[in-house]
């Protein structure tokens, strides 16, 4: 079976963002960029389960600007066996991209598509969740555990209250949560590999998809800055705070 | 204009979420109605009526709701959703499941995580874990809409809406309950505490999580949290993660005890009234954030703390 995985580039997650002055935006130029860690994840547990002889290929895909090729080149290494950069300087909103990852999936027939949760600089938590909803596939976001048999796939995910597990009917889509694996790092003799594998370039024209933004940002602003507080002496003076200047026990 | 409100229920009562939710939908102007979509769930419809600003409620009881599956929630509210302008859900896991799948079946973009509403078009949400705040404008006919919780009061009680059932979906065949596993605890739930008692990596182990945060804990009636460490550490379980990809709370009092103070833990819990922190290392990013930071050994401070409280 072939799993497709979704992979976005973003400002690396040590990064601490800085809005620009002109409250346009916040400053990505010359910042680190990675892999958004929850796409890390699906990929990991893509190669796991093709090692268990559940998976036969990986697709990895990535939509936006033409760096997002080493984004691809990154899954690769980890263990995706081809990519597929669907290229555009056009800002991408979930609603595109889950349209722009249906017309991949219509193509490529994938029995499972695993997402991250989501993407660490919108913040948004939507493109699996639209995604199963264009295809009218099943849904487990937050997965924390993964098991695959025939036409079935059991996830234990992550909700509020502690862990739910439900059963899919493949074909399907998964989202990951921070402990459904820990990404393996990528060797040198993969990150060589990784430079042979097939890369394919699409545009969303040719996918037949309108990508124009639904969202416009009128302005990013930096938000309300914390009063630096102080460092209490010793237990009782920390007490005499809570109790009589912050009143709060 | 009328703005639909997807409860996040149990059946038998409202989860607290619900009720920031209808502010938020008070605050967008218009009539508020309130969809539960639930089996056997009489009694969560009739908590919604009873809720000051709701109109209207609308309650699709049926077998597919039994277990709150998305596919099937996500359907229901494409169902009745003519005629809405907005369709508003809490950021929980629940509403982050069903909401994207509304938005995309009714080609509409979704605007997650709103802190405030500044004109029916136009909110306010935090990106990069809450080191910006974007303003956003949808020029779609009807916005989706997740609310965070803790931006927005919760609702108060002295409605008299009327329920109005309307037929319940077919259940999708796509997706199945398998089981539940949900944390017991007697303790206040963590989005909705006034007091939260915080625990990281520098607890060790969940022995001495549970041995020196819980006697605290249970002095100050507090909810308890973890940083995701002492989560993925198995420390304690996965719904005790307070973050950016965690849980974001915003109590009176927040005790950080052995939590560094990553950006991502700080994403969820800034707006804390009052932030203690304690820690053994004075440069710890937390301290940055802290009302009152002790820099000491937690197991000797916490337990004096507890024991003079
Ligand atoms: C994609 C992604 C998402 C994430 N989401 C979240 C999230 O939602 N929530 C979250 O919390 N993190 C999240 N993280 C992880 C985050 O980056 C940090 O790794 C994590 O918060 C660190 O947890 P900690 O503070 O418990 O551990 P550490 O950073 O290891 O800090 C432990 C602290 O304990 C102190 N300490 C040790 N012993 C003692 C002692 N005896 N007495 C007093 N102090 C002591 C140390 O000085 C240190 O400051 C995320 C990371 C990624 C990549
Ligand atoms: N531009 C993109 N290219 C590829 N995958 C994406 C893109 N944007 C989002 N995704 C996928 O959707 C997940 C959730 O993103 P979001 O809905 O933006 O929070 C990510 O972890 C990716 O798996």
């Amino acid at each position: 079976m072939k799993i497709l995985v979704p992979v976005k580039r973003v400002v690396d997650y040590n990064v601490k963002v800085r809005v620009k002055p002109d409250n346009s935006g916040v400053d990505i130029a010359n910042v680190k960029m990675s892999m958004n860690p929850f796409c890390e994840i699906a990929v990991e547990e893509a190669v796991r389960l093709k090692e268990k002889g559940v998976a036969t290929e990986i697709v990895a895909v990535s939509a936006g600007v033409a760096q997002c090729q080493e984004t691809l080149r990154n899954a690769m290494a980890i263990g995706a066996d081809r990519g597929i950069l669907i290229e555009t300087d056009v800002e991408l909103q979930p609603l595109a991209v889950a349209k722009l990852l249906k017309a991949v999936v219509d193509k490529e027939q994938p029995k499972l598509v695993v997402l991250g949760k989501q993407a660490i600089d919108d913040d948004a938590n939507q493109t699996g969740q639209m995604l199963a909803a264009l295809l009218g596939w099943g849904q487990a976001t937050f997965a924390s555990k993964v098991e695959v048999a025939g036409d079935t796939a059991t996830v234990t995910r992550e909700v509020d209250g502690g862990l739910e597990t439900v059963s899919l009917k493949l074909p399907a889509i998964i989202t990951t949560d921070l402990r459904l694996n820990e990404p393996r790092y990528a060797t040198l003799p993969n990150i060589m590999k990784a430079k042979k594998k097939q890369l394919d370039n699409v545009k969303p024209a040719d996918l037949g998809v309108d990508v124009t933004p639904r969202l416009t940002t009128l302005k990013v602003e930096e938000p309300p800055k914390r009063q630096g507080g102080v460092k209490v002496a010793d237990v009782a003076a920390l007490i005499d705070k809570l109790k009589n200047e912050a009143k709060v026990i | 204009m009328a703005n639909l409100v997807i409860a996040e229920h149990d059946h038998g009562s409202l989860k607290a979420a619900t009720l920031n939710v209808i502010s938020a939908a008070a605050a967008i102007g218009g009539d508020v109605h309130v969809l539960v979509a639930g089996h056997n769930a009489n009694a969560a419809a009739a908590a919604a009526a009873q809720v000051a600003g709701v109109s209207k409620v609308l309650l699709a009881d049926g077998p597919a709701h039994a277990h709150l599956l998305s596919e099937n929630a996500a359907a229901q509210v494409v169902a009745v959703a003519a005629g809405y302008s907005h369709i508003l859900a809490p950021a929980t896991a629940y509403g982050k499941s069903v909401a994207p799948r509304v938005a995309a079946l009714l080609d509409k973009a979704q605007i997650s995580d709103i802190i405030k509403v500044i004109d029916g078009d136009t909110f306010v949400r935090p990106i990069y874990a809450g080191n910006a705040y974007a303003t956003v404008k949808s020029a779609d006919s009807v916005k989706i809409i997740t609310v965070r919780g803790t931006a927005f009061a919760a609702a108060a009680s002295g409605g008299s809406a009327a329920v109005e059932n309307v037929a319940a979906v077919a259940d999708s065949g796509v997706a199945g309950f398998v089981s539940a596993e949900i944390t017991k605890s007697e303790r206040p739930e963590l989005t909705a505490a006034k007091i939260i008692v915080s625990g990281g990596r520098g607890l060790g182990s969940g022995e001495k999580y549970r041995e020196v945060l819980t006697p605290l804990a249970d002095k100050l009636n507090a909810a308890m949290g973890a940083s995701r460490a002492a989560v993925d550490a198995g420390f304690v379980p996965n719904d005790y993660q307070v973050g950016q990809t965690g849980k974001i709370v915003a109590p009176e009092l927040y005790v950080a005890v052995g939590i560094s103070g990553a950006i991502q833990h700080l994403a969820g819990m800034k707006d804390s009234k009052v932030i203690v922190a304690i820690n053994k290392d004075p440069d710890a990013p937390i301290f940055s954030v802290a009302d009152f930071g002790l820099v000491a050994d937690l197991f000797e401070a916490v337990p004096e703390l507890t024991s003079k409280l």
